[in-house]
């Protein structure tokens, strides 16, 4: 067992497991955020996205000892910023969530995009969202809703 | 889930509401079936469906699990819509195990079948109507005037002088008035929510991580339990060496338990997921499968063709087939079909918590079967059901999964929990389990052979359908199994709704050792797979249009279907004649669950695989509750039906065991793989509504394979689509 501080949505939290502990697990388990979602273990669908230092990251398989002094934002805390905010209002109002399981990944995946690029062609969507699965199939309302987040914040 | 919990308790002070079921439907149903026998509630109990909170929120019950498919937001919509409750101070809740919570047609609590709002429609409308109709009679008594003399709108019951009172001053006053035999139900032209878009109400809380599914639930002490699952159906352990694991801090028990297919599982349970996961990595077991079956893929097909060339039990017999012998060799078709198993994969892995307390339990699932998971849960601890308490929670979607006739998950999350009575214990079924764990849309085979007359239309049909039997061994059977044929292996072909005169359906259903289940759609998934390719590549021989065609073949009583059609053919007509080059149009059209849907795809080809750029579905699934609902349910469900041709889009055995093992070999459709545009149509109409969960998924990939066939001049009759 380790003791780690991390940076998470802006607050220092202090957990002691186990070096190999994936991010995810430290997340839901230790620090009770939910919202990020376990989904495959091996990094193949995206619902654990997380950003580590504004980087989409899969947390499922992050050993928490390889996190550092990297900030982490979580689903959690991506409304207090103005694209996560804006996204999120996005998935809202375009209905875009079904069952809602991958929606955080899809999200956390969004920002992360948009962020780099302001006004995705589908063809940017596609490479940047590629890896994240949503099982239901919202994938065009999942275009969209990008779609009207990136007018938003031009 | 705990908010909630304490609201139900202080419910009883609140509004009564009561109602009768629709009972009858229920007892010839289930007639046969001992596990139904029980009738449903014919009375619902008092504060069972709706509750007026002090600050005039409505909090409604949804008789049935909420994993995807929208019908938290639309049942809350219907009942709302009939009391006129103010729709921005409504809020829905999930229904606990019970019996008043039993699905009106079906005698259980469940979701399938697309029975939602078909079964539920009336049952809300009538809740709301009561409701709404006790409200009024409160505030008539209150002011001294006659009920006809109030009006309602927006939570607030008006008086005939100005008078005017919110339903929550009047909720204590009503819940004292008699619940009325009948009220009127609202002429449809007056309906306020109903067949308006309506946003969802989950839809905030799943964008910003607060909404809590069935895994993400924590409780004070809890435990987390994985299970190691022999690699072969029905396996048990020869030896078992768990020092390892065991040694583990944080490690707390490792055990045999029984699990799905007869066999014997290692449940390890530890403090947490990561201990768990690690400890289970760390079993050695030697695992003994004597007796069982080895079940091998290509060696299932071999089986699987000659079968089919074999009629089997009859599902349908008219005419004579005579045609099938006398039309001329180039006036018949012989087209063989190969499905694999699928895998229905939801986003959230199967879970269930449990704590036993010895003389009651708890219970916390995600579970589309709540009635029958609750049974299976009190059996397996020695109690009566009414000892169980059982908390829906909301799932991370099923498409069937989560509605499994032996419970299994529900019972190796019992057996956990007696062994660590007193304490809650998680079952969390890793994605490894989930793809290898059997419960798959079967494997099939079909071979239909078709005699052309001389206008162009089958003359006579013979079709066999080789696969297991979904329903046998289980309390659906005497329902489901009729002569020797699983109905859902036969639906959309036995049922078509193609005029065809002589015409011959028989099923096999050979037994693997494989455990199979219904698969959003069910036998649809093949089924309309196999007709709408062979309808189109007899248009197309027949060089006639494909929508005229089928417009000519279907039976004027398919009425649905025929609107579907015929929208669609309205809708896509434009973007149908500025095809660019390399680009080819593909059509179906499938009636299923009551609810008919055409569909026209824009293919081309990129990388050997189908690239489809455009969608065009229509749907007549009567009155659309919720429209925007409809249209979603409809675009991703086209989504889903593209699982069956995706190039990994299928599970394989070899030797006995599933060859894929998560995401990475069992590979659902993601982004690229999607339509970049689907616009979604529905039939404008009146008619009692219809399901819109399974009906999206058969058209979709027929479509594209006739598409395919127009760029290539190939049938794909083998799925998962090899490359093109």
């Amino acid at each position: 067992m380790e003791s780690y501080t991390l940076t998470i949505n802006g607050q220092s939290k202090q957990v002691t497991v186990d070096p190999s502990t994936p991010l995810l697990w430290v997340l839901r388990e230790e620090l009770k955020m939910t919202g990020t979602k376990f989904g495959c273990g091996i990094s193949a669908c995206g619902a654990c996205t997380v950003h580590v230092a504004g980087i989409a990251t899969r947390s499922c398989v992050l050993p928490v000892s390889l996190v550092g002094d990297r900030p982490i934002v979580t689903i959690e805390g991506i409304g207090q910023d103005a694209v996560g905010r804006a996204v999120q209002d996005a998935w809202v109002s375009e209905d875009v969530v079904q069952c809602g399981y991958c929606q955080s990944g899809q999200i956390m995946a969004a920002v992360a995009l948009l962020k780099s690029i302001r006004k995705p062609t589908d063809s940017n969507i596609e490479q940047s969202m590629g890896g994240n699965l949503c099982r239901c199939g919202t994938y065009i309302r999942i275009r969209q809703a990008i779609k009207t987040a990136s007018q938003k914040l031009l | 889930m705990a908010a909630i919990a304490n609201q139900s308790l202080t419910r009883r002070a609140f509004l009564r509401v009561s109602a009768t079921a629709a009972g009858g439907l229920l007892i010839s149903f289930y007639l046969d079936s001992p596990l139904f026998a029980q009738s449903p509630a014919k009375v619902y109990p008092p504060d069972a469906f709706v509750h007026i909170q002090p600050d005039n929120t409505v909090v409604i019950t949804v008789n049935r699990l909420e994993f995807g498919q929208g019908v938290q937001t639309s049942l809350p919509m219907v009942l709302a819509d009939e009391m006129d409750a103010d729709w921005s101070h409504v809020v829905a809740e999930l229904a606990p195990a019970a019996d008043v919570y039993r699905d009106p047609f079906y005698g259980i609590q469940m979701v399938g079948g697309s029975g939602s709002i078909a079964h539920s429609f009336q049952q809300y409308r009538e809740l709301g109507a009561k409701t709404r109709a006790m409200l009024i009679a409160a505030a008539a008594q209150k002011w001294n005037v006659k009920p006809e003399q109030c009006r309602t709108e927006l939570s607030v019951v008006h008086g005939p002088n100005g008078q005017s009172l919110k339903y929550a001053d009047l909720a204590t006053a009503a819940a004292n008035l008699p619940v009325p035999e009948t009220a009127p139900l609202k002429d449809p032209k007056a309906f306020r929510l109903i067949g308006n878009d309506t946003r969802r109400l989950d839809g905030r809380p799943k964008c910003d991580g607060s909404l809590k599914f069935g895994l993400d639930l924590d409780l004070p002490g809890m435990k987390i339990a994985l299970v190691a699952h022999p690699p072969i159906f029905g396996a048990h352990p020869k030896s078992i060496d768990d020092k390892a694991a065991r040694s583990l801090p944080g490690v707390l028990d490792v055990f045999e338990i029984s699990t799905l297919a007869k066999g014997t599982a290692v449940a390890v349970v530890a403090d947490k997921f990561w201990t768990a996961k690690q400890a289970r990595d760390r079993l050695q077991i030697d695992w003994d499968s004597t007796g069982l079956q080895p079940a091998d893929t290509p060696q299932l097909f071999d089986q699987f063709k000659q079968l089919a060339a074999t009629p089997g039990n009859v599902a349908v017999s008219r005419g004579d087939l005579n045609a099938l012998d006398t039309a001329p060799t180039d006036h018949r078709l012989i087209a063989e079909y190969e499905f694999p198993y699928l895998a229905h994969t939801p986003m959230e892995p199967l879970n269930t918590t449990i704590r036993f307390d010895g003389d009651r339990a708890e219970v916390w699932a995600p579970s589309q079967f709540q009635t029958i998971d609750q049974m299976a849960i009190a059996q397996t601890l020695g109690l009566q059901p009414a000892q169980v308490t059982f908390h829906t929670e909301m799932a991370g979607g099923g498409f069937g999964r989560r509605a499994v006739p032996d419970s299994h998950v529900q019972r190796e999350a019992a057996q956990i929990a007696k062994r660590m009575k007193g304490t809650p214990v998680k079952l969390i079924w890793t994605r490894e389990d989930d793809v290898q764990g059997g419960y798959y849309r079967p494997m099939h085979v079909h071979r239909v052979e078709i005699a052309i007359g001389p206008d162009g239309l089958p003359s006579a049909w013979r079709h066999v359908i080789v696969g297991q039997s979904i329903a046998a061994g289980t309390p659906f059977a005497a329902m489901m199994v009729k002569d020797g044929v699983d109905r859902t292996a036969v639906e959309g072909v036995a049922d078509t709704h193609y005029d065809i005169a002589n015409f011959h359906v028989s099923a096999h259903h050979p037994e693997v050792n494989v455990p199979v289940l219904w698969w959003r759609s069910v036998g649809n998934t093949h089924t309309g797979f196999v007709m709408e390719t062979l309808i189109e590549e007899l248009a197309l021989r027949a060089k006639a249009d494909p929508i005229a065609y089928r417009r000519k073949l279907l039976k004027p009583e398919a009425k649905k279907t025929l609107a579907a059609l015929n929208l669609m053919d309205q809708k896509s007509a434009a973007w149908r004649k500025q095809l660019p080059s390399g680009h080819a149009i593909g059509f179906a059209c499938h009636e299923c669950f009551g609810t008919g849907v055409a569909c026209a795809a824009e293919v081309s080809i990129e990388n050997h695989r189908p690239r489809i750029h455009r969608v065009t579905v229509a749907v007549d699934c009567g009155r659309a509750v919720n429209p925007l609902s409809v249209q979603s349910q409809f675009q991703a469900g086209t989504v889903f039906g593209l699982t069956q041709i995706v190039p990994r889009g299928a599970i394989t055995l070899k030797d006995g065991s599933v060859v894929q093992n998560n995401f990475d070999g069992f590979t659902p459709p993601y982004i690229a793989d999607a339509p970049v545009a689907i616009d979604v149509h529905i039939v404008p109409s009146d008619d009692a509504p219809t399901g819109c969960g399974e009906p999206p998924v058969p058209v979709i990939s027929p479509a594209v394979v006739n598409a395919l066939f127009r760029l290539t001049g190939k049938w794909f009759r083998s799925l998962p689509l090899s490359n093109i």
